[in-house]
C-alpha cells in the first residue's frame, strides 16, 4: 500500500512541474508583454519596470526563479494588472469563494446522484427509473453555461425569488443558483453510473445468495451491494471535481460571486499573465492532489487493484 | 460481436474478411440499430440540423453581417421574429439577423465537433493501439505521458493559449484536439490488449509483416466499432466545451460566431426581454447535442451486445 502511495506520488510530482514549466513557456512565448499598451512608454521606464518585474534576465533564470518562488514559498509572483496586489492576494480573496460553492455543488451531487442512481436500480423500470434515466440525459445536455441562464431567468426575472448575482458572505440566497447550476450535470452522470453498476451488483450470486437467505432488501443494499457499487462513481469523482472548479468560471461570470473564475477570465481579457498562470497551477495543483487521493482511495477499497 | 469476429474466422487478411464475412456483420448491427426508435429519430434530426447548416443560408435574406442600423434601439418591437421582415429568428442586439447567424453557428459548432472528434480519433486510436502492441516499457513510457497530461487543467491551459497566442479557430481546434485524443487512446489500448493475442495477429508476425502495418491492417480495423461509438459520444462533447470557451468569449471571433457565442449574446440581453435572442441559439444547441448523444446510445447497443 505504501509503495503504491510513493509510486502515484513519484507520478504527481512531475506532473505538477511539467505543468508550471508548460505554463511559464506559454507565457515567455507570448507576443507583447503586459506592458505594451496604446501610449508607448519610454524605454527607460519600461525597462525599470521590466527589472522590477525581472523581466529583463534570461529565459532560463526567469523560469528557474519562478519555479523556485513557487515550490518553496508558494510565491507566484506580482499581478502585472493591479499594481499594489500580489497573484498570491487575488487567490486568497477569490478561492473561498469558489471553494465554498464547489464543495457544496459536490456535497449535492454526490448525495443527490447517488440516491436516485440507487432507487432507480432497485425500482428498476418503474417511473421512478424513467424519470432518473430522463432527468440525467436532460442535465447532460444542459450544461452550466446554459443551465445559468435558464435559472436566472425563471427564479430571478419570472419569480423574483433569488437574488441574481452577488455574494454576501455566502448567505444561502446567494449560494442557491450558483450550486445548482453546478451541480446538475454532474448529479446527472453520477445518477447514471450508479444507476448501471448497482444493476450489474445486484446481479451477482453474492447478491442472491444474500437474498435467497432472507436477508431485507435495505440490508442487502447497504451492507453488501454499496461498497462494489461504489467504485466506478468514486473513480468519476476526479474529473467531476475539476469539472466543478473549472466550471467556476461560468458560475462566477453568470452571478458575480468573486470566485477565482472571475480573476481568471479578467487577467486572461487583460492580459495579466502572472494571475492566469497562478490560477492555472492552482487549479492543476488540486486536480492532481484530488486524482491521487481518489486513486488510493480506490485501491484501498477495491484490493485488485493495487498495481 | 464485430470487434473479435475477423479474429474468430482465423487466417487471412482481415479487411478482406471484414469485406465478405462481415457484411451480415454490419447488416445485423444496422438492423439493431433501426430497431431503435430514438437513435433513428435523432439521426433524421440531426440531418435536418446538417442540412441547416449547410442550405439554410440560401433562404435568408440578409448577410449574417449585415447591420441593420433602422433597428437598433427599437429591436425589443421591431427585430421580434416575423415572416414578413425576413428576421425569421428576429435580430440580435447590433441588428442583425439572428437567422443567417443562427445558420452559421450551427455549422461552425457541428464543423468543430466533428473535427475535433476527428482528430481524436486518428491521433488517439493510432497511439492507443501502438502503446497496446508493443507493450512493455514503450507501452509504459507511452501511458504515463497519457496520465501527465490527463492530470492537468486543459481548459486553463487552452485558455491561456487563446489568450497568448491570439483567438482563432486554427487555435481552437489546436487545443480541443490536444485534449480529446486522451480518452481515446486508453480505450483503443485496452481494446487492443484483447486483440493481439489472437491467432491473426500470431501468423502475421510469424510470416514477418512489419509491426506498422499489423497495426493499420490488422489491429485498427477491429478497433472500428468501438472507435465509431466513441467518436458519436465524442462530438457533442466538443461543441460544448467549444460553446463553453466561446461563451466566454474566447472562441471564435466576430463576425464569425457558434452556438455558444450566440447563447452568451442572447443571455445577456434576456432581461430585456428579447427572449428569442436566446430560444433559437439555445433550441439548435439542445438538439443537436440530444440527437448525437442518442445516436451514440444507439450505435453502442448496436455495435456493443455485450450491453444488451
Amino acid at each position: 500500500m505504501l509503495s503504491f502511495v510513493i509510486r502515484r506520488l513519484a507520478v504527481a510530482i512531475p506532473t505538477l512541474l511539467i505543468l508550471v514549466v508548460l505554463s511559464f513557456i506559454l507565457m515567455y512565448a507570448a507576443p507583447g508583454g503586459p506592458f505594451n499598451s496604446e501610449r508607448p512608454l519610454p524605454p527607460e521606464v519600461l525597462a525599470n519596470i521590466e527589472a522590477k518585474y525581472g523581466l529583463d534576465q534570461p529565459f532560463w533564470k526567469q523560469i528557474v526563479n519562478y519555479v523556485v518562488g513557487v515550490v518553496t514559498q508558494f510565491d507566484f509572483g506580482p499581478s502585472f494588472q493591479y499594481k499594489d496586489r500580489s497573484v498570491n492576494d487575488v487567490i486568497a480573496q477569490g478561492f473561498p469563494v469558489t471553494l465554498t460553492y464547489g464543495f457544496w455543488s459536490f456535497v449535492v451531487a454526490v448525495t443527490v446522484g447517488v440516491s436516485l442512481g440507487v432507487a432507480a436500480a432497485i425500482k428498476q423500470n418503474s417511473w421512478l427509473d424513467y424519470l432518473a434515466v430522463g432527468a440525467s440525459i436532460g442535465a447532460q445536455v444542459l450544461p452550466n453555461f446554459v443551465m445559468a441562464p435558464i435559472l436566472l431567468l425563471i427564479f430571478t426575472l419570472w419569480l423574483g425569488w433569488l437574488p441574481g448575482g452577488g455574494w454576501n458572505g455566502g448567505q444561502w440566497q446567494f449560494l442557491i443558483m450558483p450550486v445548482i447550476a453546478l451541480s446538475t450535470s454532474y448529479m446527472a452522470s453520477i445518477a447514471r453510473i450508479t444507476r448501471s453498476s448497482m444493476l450489474e451488483v445486484l446481479n451477482t450470486n453474492f447478491i442472491r445468495t444474500a437474498r435467497a437467505k432472507g436477508l431485507p432488501m435495505r440490508r442487502v443494499i447497504w451492507r453488501h451491494a454499496m461498497k462494489p457499487a461504489m467504485l466506478p462513481v468514486l473513480s468519476y469523482l476526479g474529473p467531476a471535481f475539476v469539472g466543478m472548479i473549472t466550471g467556476s468560471v461560468i458560475i462566477d461570470v453568470f452571478f458575480s460571486t468573486g470566485g477565482i473564475g472571475q480573476f481568471f477570465v479578467n487577467s486572461a481579457f487583460n492580459r495579466d499573465y502572472s494571475v492566469i498562470m497562478g490560477i492555472t497551477i492552482l487549479v492543476g495543483t488540486l486536480t492532481i492532489l484530488f486524482n491521487l487521493v481518489v486513486d488510493i482511495l480506490y485501491a484501498w477499497i477495491d484490493p485488485k487493484i493495487r498495481y | 460481436m464485430f470487434p473479435n469476429k475477423a479474429a474468430v474466422e482465423g487466417v487471412g487478411d482481415a479487411m478482406q474478411l471484414a469485406e465478405v464475412k462481415g457484411r451480415s456483420l454490419w447488416a445485423d448491427a444496422r438492423a439493431r440499430f433501426f430497431r431503435n426508435k430514438a437513435a433513428v429519430v435523432s439521426l433524421i434530426c440531426l440531418g435536418l440540423i446538417a442540412a441547416f447548416a449547410l442550405f439554410g443560408g440560401a433562404i435568408a435574406q440578409y448577410e449574417n453581417d449585415y447591420v441593420d442600423f433602422s433597428l437598433i434601439g427599437s429591436n425589443a418591437y421591431l427585430g421580434v421574429p416575423s415572416i414578413e421582415t425576413g428576421h425569421y429568428f428576429g435580430t440580435d442586439s447590433n441588428g442583425r439577423d439572428l437567422y443567417a447567424r443562427t445558420v452559421q453557428g450551427t455549422g461552425i459548432s457541428l464543423m468543430v465537433g466533428v473535427v475535433g472528434a476527428l482528430v481524436a480519433v486518428i491521433v488517439g486510436t493510432l497511439y492507443g493501439a501502438s502503446a497496446g502492441y508493443f507493450g512493455g516499457r514503450v507501452d509504459g513510457i507511452m501511458m504515463r505521458t497519457v496520465d501527465v497530461l490527463m492530470s492537468i487543467p486543459f481548459m486553463f491551459v487552452l485558455i491561456l493559449m487563446l489568450v497568448i497566442f491570439g483567438r482563432s479557430i486554427f487555435m481552437l481546434f489546436l487545443g480541443i484536439g490536444l485534449i480529446s485524443w486522451l480518452d481515446m487512446a486508453r480505450i483503443a489500448r485496452g481494446q487492443t490488449l484483447t486483440i493481439k493475442n489472437k491467432e491473426f495477429v500470431e501468423v502475421a508476425v510469424a510470416t514477418g509483416v512489419h509491426p506498422i502495418r499489423i497495426i493499420l491492417r490488422h489491429i485498427v480495423p477491429n478497433l472500428l466499432g468501438i472507435v465509431i461509438v466513441y467518436a458519436t459520444l465524442l462530438v457533442p462533447n466538443m461543441i460544448i466545451f467549444e460553446s463553453f470557451i466561446s461563451f466566454l468569449g474566447l472562441g471564435v471571433q466576430e463576425p464569425a460566431t457558434s452556438l455558444g457565442a450566440l447563447i452568451n449574446e442572447g443571455s445577456r440581453n434576456m432581461q430585456f426581454g428579447y427572449h428569442w435572442q436566446i430560444a433559437f441559439p439555445l433550441f439548435f444547441f439542445v438538439v443537436t447535442i440530444f440527437a448525437f448523444f442518442f445516436v451514440g446510445d444507439g450505435l453502442r447497443d448496436a455495435l456493443d451486445p455485450k450491453d444488451r
